[in-house]
């Protein structure tokens, strides 16, 4: 593709602009009356939706063919875990300011924080690894086995909202959907692709 | 020549007026919804915006009585108490209500007392705020979700409007029902809780001096988002114990399923009381934010009313009575 160091640049700037809509709002105090918990959501709810955009990168070449396609993955995966992070800080910082066995309580007793806590614990291996050198290092196949964790993470991700909310699954709903579609596709086309591989042999033998 | 006349419709077959603006009701609020869902998704909060018309139509309510009951800690800004509202009849999301809000119609309104009373009787809204001198009250307000307020509630004492009704031998229980009306409420087309909003009091909670009818905030008629045109209150219970924008109070022999108990039973009982010793099934009670404040502070025993509630509770295990 002809412009795409442009594309990805524009991509990386269009990624940070809920950061900045959060840095705006608390500078022209729009964050409502209850600033933290504003940013904490706003940062998971950011954090579900580059999980969902990394997850849709690969059917999305896939059906269309656009291979520069996966040459964006990194980088919106690394956005996802910019955002866990942004959100993993609000919560030791702002929320709970570093009430250390507060915190332990929360993650041993609340389940939607234990399986939050589990899904950015997970990444942080993801974001390690996400280097060229990381990946030769690994050699392509440990690499690849090793990144599969994405989609346990992203199941514990939208799992930490729909445990969060009091009555109205609606949102988590919406996010669970999207993920059942984009795990559904991979489920699918190694089926379809163990039937092609069969029929192959077939011809063959 | 034939000039063919065309068919007169039936008027089987015009559709009926009523039906025909609900429809267009529907479909206004579908697209809003989904607007709103589109939004949610792309930005979440970015329908932030102030309620200032809604604060400039307000009525004010003069010849307040002060109250001892009162608390010295510093008010929660008007802005944040009529901003950030859990009111599921118009909205889940907090600060929607504030904007939804305008279609509920305070005026005219009745509150019809009914059950195991010698005097069943409808309230005209109007009769009710005369019914005694008003008092401000300012309460703590604590949260189920975690977060509190600090807020100066104009009301009464609920006990006065109970002596008057004189309820019979029978009445252990009294249970205060929210209006239903999808079209003053559009939260209600979505089955989120049973509608109407049912809460309910024992008797002796009920007669407590500090559990009050509010029908106004800083010394203003409630704003609607606030649960016009009248609501309970009862600060050393969980706020979701306060019934908004009440139709009904009923007397009877047994206590009743509120809809938060319908919802989910495991985790909203009938007392919540607040205790920071007897933790959310998903989150922590121990501690609160205090809106405007930015480090958590304890959460307090009965929300601190402990001394003008305590003893309605003597001898009941409140970790199964919560």
């Amino acid at each position: 593709m002809k412009y795409f160091s442009q594309l990805k640049a524009a991509l990386f700037l269009i990624s940070l602009i809920p950061l900045s809509r959060l840095a705006w709002y608390g500078y022209s105090d729009q964050l409502g009356a209850n600033p933290i918990e504003f940013i904490t959501r706003s940062l998971g709810t950011w954090t579900l939706v580059f999980l969902m955009i990394t997850l849709s990168i690969t059917p999305l070449r896939n059906l269309s063919s656009w291979s520069w396609l996966i040459k964006l993955r990194r980088m919106a995966g690394l956005f996802a875990f910019f955002y866990a992070l942004l959100h993993f800080i609000t919560y030791i910082w702002l929320d709970q300011f570093f009430d250390l066995s507060s915190i332990y309580k929360d993650v041993i007793k609340r389940p939607f924080i234990t399986i939050g806590f589990a899904a950015f614990v997970l990444l942080i291996p993801l974001a390690l690894t996400s280097t060229n050198a990381m990946i030769k290092r690994l050699g392509g196949k440990r690499w690849q086995t090793l990144h599969k964790l994405v989609y346990f993470i992203a199941f514990f991700a939208v799992l930490h909202y729909w445990w969060l909310v009091k009555k109205d699954i609606t949102q988590p709903v919406i996010y669970a959907a999207i993920l059942a579609v984009l795990l559904g596709y991979r489920i699918w086309m190694k089926r379809k692709k163990r039937s092609i591989d069969f029929i192959r042999q077939l011809i063959r033998s | 020549m034939l000039i063919k006349k065309p068919d007169d419709i039936k008027a089987s077959e015009i559709t009926d007026k009523e039906l025909y603006l609900s429809r267009r009701d529907f479909m206004r609020t579908t697209t809003q919804s989904l607007g709103a869902l589109a939004a949610g998704i792309a930005a979440p909060g970015l329908l932030l915006t102030n309620s200032d018309a809604e604060a400039a139509t307000a009525t004010k309510l003069s010849g307040l009585r002060k109250s001892s009951f009162s608390t010295n800690d510093p008010l929660t800004p008007y802005k944040d108490v009529t901003s950030y509202n859990n009111f599921y009849e118009f909205s889940t999301d907090k600060y929607t209500p504030a904007q939804l809000a305008g279609t509920l119609n305070p005026r005219p309104w009745t509150i019809t007392v009914e059950g195991e009373v010698k005097h069943k009787k409808t309230f005209d809204i109007d009769a009710l705020l005369k019914l005694s001198p008003l008092e401000e009250r300012i309460y703590r307000l604590r949260c189920v979700e975690g977060w509190s307020m600090v807020i100066p509630w104009v009301g009464f004492s609920l006990s006065e409007l109970i002596k008057q009704v004189e309820p019979n031998g029978n009445a252990k229980f009294v249970e205060f029902i929210s209006l239903q009306d999808p079209k003053q409420m559009p939260g209600q087309r979505s089955s989120v809780l049973d509608w109407p909003y049912v809460e309910g009091l024992r008797m002796d909670e009920a007669m407590n001096p500090l559990t009050i009818l509010a029908v106004g905030l800083y010394g203003e008629v409630l704003p609607n988002q606030n649960g016009a045109p009248v609501r309970l209150v009862t600060p050393w219970k969980y706020g979701f114990k306060n019934a908004k924008s009440i139709v009904k109070i009923r007397f009877s022999s047994t206590p009743s399923v509120s809809s938060w108990m319908k919802a989910n039973p495991n985790e909203y009982g009938f007392f919540a009381n607040v205790n920071p010793t007897v933790d959310h099934p998903r989150w922590s009670q121990a501690k609160e934010r205090r809106i405007g404040e930015f480090l958590k502070r304890e959460t307090l025993m009965f929300n601190g009313y402990g001394e003008q509630v305590a003893q309605l509770y003597n001898g009941m295990d409140l970790r199964k009575f919560f």
